[in-house]
């Protein structure tokens, strides 16, 4: 079922904005998934003791970690910051 | 007694000229004055001949023209219109609906009396 | 003894806070200041439940066991909640949209309410519950039991087990009190949430207190702890990809499916907001709670010695090390993290449990044994939920004796996770995709329930204890591709990946086939809608109050479907029939009836009745769902209606172009017919001066017949003249270029000259007057007024048909102004031909004495207007009677200067 856009095609610049960052916001999972992703590449620890994996793999892990939350916070932040678009249309009163 | 020849007008200065002008020819003129009743008199008492203004009060010349056409006692009876209003189709409507002759005001007289002359003769 | 005797008087005070921080945020909540309770930062706290005795214990272990493996069960989490705009989000609007209770509701709500799903996915959480809360109940007697062992005393197994008990009929008294006060799941349950949001900081302070310990008090500072790390004997990074894929997507699934997760993520959320803060806040909750972890492990190892349970470290190393007061804090952080999750867990259980389970049986028990219920349904519901929690909790604590709290019951954690995730593909699947059906979803829960049964848990139980070794290695039966951890032969997975990958591919391929080749019934599509498109009709407000149906929600729910016109006038008269004022009328079983009729009309028969009767008959259709299926039937009416508005529009289009054509057409006509007309009019004169001139010219008429002529030619002459004269005037007065004198005299004045210009001279006409009204004083243009008067009085001298005509001027007020009316005795003019009277040449036809042209009352309507003033037929009067409305004078004053 098509449903015509209630919104007009080109929105306010503060909206616009807010998009983007919804946009964004769906992005962060995708790039953690990706750096958490990478340690896959790791050599394996059993293989050559001198090539292990040691703290600096572990520091790795939580830097990603430390990222996306400051992403994340900065990102909610933002979004408050920058008006939302105008609420939807409300429950009409008899 | 000469032919008749019906005239079906309603300006009474025009019925007073033609008539004038046809009976000093040796034509008995009849005249009608109204276009509501113009076919039964026609039927009543068929002239030899008819002019028929278009402008007639409660109903046209045209219509009474395509009345008389379409009737078997009066549909040979040679028609001549006059008309006031001049305009081409108004002469090609006439035409097609079946007048013998098409004249517009005003007319000479002489024109009027040839054109009587030549429509009864024929 | 003194040290554990003072941990039991620490753990019960300890306690005994919590009881008293839930009490109080309950009375605050209860006399309206619960705002600070609604905090983005209570809420986050109360994620913190996912953080259970088994991490807080077992992270450590699994580190010392596993390395870096144990973050993936925080990672999951950690994406899922920086993602939230993607699942979370959702999840919390249709929670609060659709008023859910737990994550069986949603799925049973989303498959057209069913019941046998909400049992099915019941089912599946308290088969994966219960172990989960016997490993809680383990975490704590074995951490009382490290308490003892320091005092050199060695719990035996009726040491264990009586404190299991006490501590499970601790959790079980906390969880009645402040979990069953309220009944209806939105009024939240502030104690609960406000006592494990004070046990998420002691765990966390716990944690990071041991940690720092660790890392400053033992290590010695960060650069020596890392090259403690570097040294240490665990293998930080054993590569296996599947199970660190695996165990990211588990963890993050199992966030998602929790049914206590889901309990404080949407039911207890208090606003949609604050999961912009938690987004960030909890991931770094975790990555607090998940940073001293390999340390603690790395030095737990070097200290401890060999042997030494590392799920344990956390209260050894401290204990270890001198540090009674840290391992006390670390023993609350742990009893914190254990009870917490207990609450939390077996409270949502047994809304579960109750809702899905207990009542709905018990309502068909009613059902059979009397046509209406009656009493208090609410007590019911709430004892059935308190029953629910202790047999959950005695669940948890058989499972505990049974199993013997070995390490079989450590490995049930992430096969406890898998078990909750089966539910995973019907609620994703439920959420975004409207053409997920019931059937779908009972197959996929059946199937990834069964697979997770026979490859996981019921292997969990150990060799032998439910499926034998023969079994595991050669398959039941001797099918060698149902071997539970090779399923279809596929050897060398991992036992726990092996389980997770066949398990959600099965479950989720049954749910797309069973999707696709079921039709959802009526119901069951309207909430699919609903969920799917939970952004388009809904709000994040805190949805309104669950006040019983009324004439109100009906009204808006009607209005949503008919519009509120059509609506409000079918409530209107109702209340009126009922003889009630406004728009509410008493909602009676007849006009239930009628309004479902009316809806009908709109949405069809079975969808208003399906609406209606929910509405109406209290079942768990909530208000909002209806209305916002109103909302979509009311879309699809709009869209339907668009096109029809459409197609009306072209209609409408062409139609003016029509019009359009027709009034050129028309004007054309009316421009040849005036052509005609005048021309008409002045070869009819010309005619008879032309043929009486002839007549002359050629002589040979008498005396008499050539005066005669003469005469004739001289009227029709002069008519041409008056005829031209009238185009003229009226072309300028048309024109608007006539130029208006203004003079001052009496009315009578001005009746007396029209009368005498009209030429009555032959006697014909008879004029009635009253000289006593005219004595009014005039400013106008007076020429142009008396052309007017001398027009009318003429046209009844000429046109007036009766023996003795007669003309009735009469001079009165109408409207504030003075007007004049020309009334004769005649026949008058026929009702058609009244609105032609004042066009131009609109002689009527039937007057054929009619000298003159018929420009007179046209230009007398033109000079009128020019005045101020108007002219108009009077219809109702006897004969032909005109109305002449004189101009004001103030407006006529008006119209000179300008």
């Amino acid at each position: 079922m098509s449903r015509t856009p209630k919104t007009s095609v080109f929105l306010q610049r503060a909206s616009y904005r807010q998009r983007r960052l919804r946009d964004a916001a769906r992005l962060v999972p995708c790039l953690g998934l990706i750096l958490w992703m990478l340690p896959l590449a790791w050599p394996v620890a059993s293989a050559s003791q001198e090539d292990a994996v040691r703290s600096a793999g572990l520091m790795y892990i939580f830097g990603v970690w430390l990222l996306l939350i400051l992403l994340s916070a900065g990102l909610s932040r933002w979004m408050r910051v920058i008006p939302h678009d105008p609420p939807p249309e409300t429950r009409k009163q008899p | 007694m000469g032919k008749r020849v019906l005239l079906i007008e309603d300006e009474p200065n025009i019925i007073e000229a033609i008539s004038f002008i046809l009976s000093r020819d040796g034509w008995t003129v009849h005249i009608h004055e109204d276009g509501t009743t113009a076919v039964d008199k026609v039927r009543a008492m068929p002239p030899d001949m008819i002019i028929l203004d278009v402008m007639l009060p409660g109903r046209s010349g045209f219509d009474i023209l395509r009345d008389l056409r379409g009737d078997d006692t009066t549909k040979s009876i040679p028609v001549m219109m006059l008309t006031a209003r001049g305009q081409d189709k108004d002469r090609e409507l006439a035409m097609r609906l079946g007048a013998n002759l098409f004249m517009t005001k005003p007319f000479s007289n002489t024109e009027v009396r040839d054109h009587v002359r030549d429509l009864i003769g024929a | 003894m003194t040290t554990f005797n003072a941990l039991i008087v620490i753990a019960l005070a300890y306690v005994l806070l919590l009881f008293a921080v839930a009490f109080l945020a309950e009375r605050r909540a209860a006399r309206g200041h619960a705002n600070w309770l609604h905090s983005p930062l209570i809420y986050t706290l109360s994620l913190s439940i996912y953080c259970t005795a088994w991490t807080f214990y077992g992270a450590v272990g699994y580190a010392a066991r596993s390395g870096l493996e144990f973050v993936t069960i925080y990672l999951g989490p950690t994406l899922v909640m920086v993602g939230w705009w993607w699942i979370l989000r959702r999840l919390v609007r249709i929670g609060r949209a659709q008023r859910i209770t737990s994550i069986a509701d949603l799925i049973s709500s989303r498959f057209g309410k069913s019941t046998q799903l909400g049992m099915m996915v019941t089912l599946i959480s308290v088969i994966a519950g219960t172990p989960y809360i016997a490993l809680q109940l383990q975490s704590v007697t074995l951490s009382f039991a490290v308490f003892a062992q320091a005092e050199g005393v060695f719990w035996q197994q009726t040491d264990f087990n009586r404190t299991a008990i006490w501590v499970t009929i601790g959790l079980a008294v906390f969880t009645v009190i402040f979990g069953t006060r309220n009944l209806d799941a939105n009024e939240r349950h502030h104690g609960i949430v406000m006592a494990i949001a004070v046990e998420a900081v002691v765990k966390l302070l716990a944690l990071v207190a041991v940690g720092g310990f660790v890392v400053w008090g033992i290590a010695g500072g960060v650069p020596q702890m890392l090259d403690r790390i570097d040294a240490t004997e665990i293998q930080l990074w054993e590569q296996d990809s599947g199970r660190w894929v695996g165990l990211i997507f588990l963890s993050a699934a199992a966030f998602l499916c929790l049914p206590r997760m889901f309990q404080v993520m949407v039911v207890e959320n208090a606003d949609e907001q604050h999961l912009h803060v938690a987004s960030w806040a909890f991931p770094l909750y975790l990555l607090l709670m998940s940073l001293f972890v390999v340390p603690i492990a790395v030095i737990g190892l070097e200290l401890l010695p060999a042997g030494s349970n590392p799920d344990l470290f956390v209260l050894t190393v401290p204990l270890d090390q001198g540090q009674g007061g840290l391992a006390v804090l670390s023993f609350l952080g742990g009893l914190s993290s254990a009870t917490s999750m207990v609450i939390v867990a077996t409270l949502a259980l047994a809304t579960m449990v109750s809702n899905n389970i207990f009542v709905p049986i018990w309502l068909r028990l009613q059902a059979t044994q009397q046509a209406t219920m009656s009493g208090d349904v609410r007590h019911v519901i709430l004892l059935s939920r308190r029953i629910s929690i202790a047999a959950i909790l005695t669940f948890g604590f058989l499972y505990y004796r049974l199993s013997g709290g070995g390490t079989a019951l450590a490995a049930i954690g992430l096969i406890s996770f898998t078990g909750v995730v089966q539910i995973l593909p019907a609620m994703i699947g439920g959420i975004f995709w409207r053409g997920a059906t019931g059937v779908g979803a009972g197959l996929g829960l059946m199937t990834g329930l069964l697979i997770w049964m026979w490859t996981l848990f019921l292997p969990s139980f150990g060799v032998d204890a439910v499926i034998s070794q023969s079994v595991m290695d050669s398959g039941p039966w001797g099918l060698h591709w149902l071997r539970p951890q090779a399923l279809f032969g596929i050897t060398g997975l991992d036992p726990l990946v092996h389980g997770i990958m066949w398990s959600m591919l099965l479950n989720a391929a049954m749910f797309l086939c069973g999707s696709l080749f079921s039709f959802p019934g009526p119901l069951e599509r309207l909430q699919g809608a609903q969920f799917v498109n939970v952004f388009d009709h809904s709000t994040a407000a805190p949805s309104w109050t669950n006040a019983s149906t009324g004439a109100e929600d009906l009204l808006i729910m009607a209005q949503r479907i008919m519009g509120s016109a059509e609506a409000q006038a079918i409530f209107e008269q109702e209340a009126q029939r009922q003889g009630k004022v406004g728009y509410l009328p008493e909602v009676t079983l007849e006009f239930i009836e009628r309004l479902e009729r009316e809806l009908s009309g709109s949405v069809g028969a079975a969808t208003a009745h399906a609406m209606v009767g929910q509405l109406i008959g209290g079942s768990s259709v909530s208000v909002e769902d209806l209305i916002a299926v109103a909302d979509e039937a009311a879309q699809i009416l709009e869209y339907s209606n668009r096109l029809e508005a459409k197609s009306k529009e072209q209609e409408r289009t062409a139609r003016a172009l029509r019009d359009a054509n027709e009034k050129l057409t028309a004007l054309s006509i009316q421009k040849d017919a005036f052509l005609s007309q005048i021309s008409h009019e002045l070869r009819t004169p010309m005619t008879s001066i032309r043929s009486f001139s002839e007549i002359l010219r050629e002589g040979g008429t008498n005396g008499e017949e050539q005066g005669r002529y003469a005469g004739i030619i001289h009227d029709e002459a002069v008519r041409l003249t008056r005829l031209l004269d009238d185009l003229l005037d009226l072309a300028v007065l048309e024109n608007g270029q006539v130029e208006l004198h203004e003079q001052t005299g009496t009315l009578a004045d001005l009746l007396d000259r029209s009368i005498r210009a009209a030429g009555l001279h032959d006697g014909v006409l008879e004029i009635v007057r009253q000289s006593s009204d005219e004595g009014i004083l005039i400013t106008a243009d007076l020429d142009r007024l008396a052309q007017v008067f001398i027009n009318l009085i003429s046209n009844a001298r000429k046109y007036c048909d009766a023996k003795a005509p007669q003309l009735t001027i009469r001079v009165g007020q109408a409207k504030g102004r003075h007007v004049v009316d020309f009334i004769d005795n005649g026949s008058g003019i026929a009702a058609e031909h009244q609105s032609l009277i004042f066009e131009k040449f609109s002689r009527l036809s039937d007057e054929a004495k009619a000298g003159g042209a018929g420009l007179g009352l046209a230009i007398s309507r033109e000079v009128m207007h020019r005045l101020g003033g108007d002219i108009a037929y009077l219809p109702e009067a006897s004969g032909a009677a005109f109305r002449v409305t004189l101009p004001d004078t103030t407006a006529a004053a008006v119209l000179a200067e300008t």
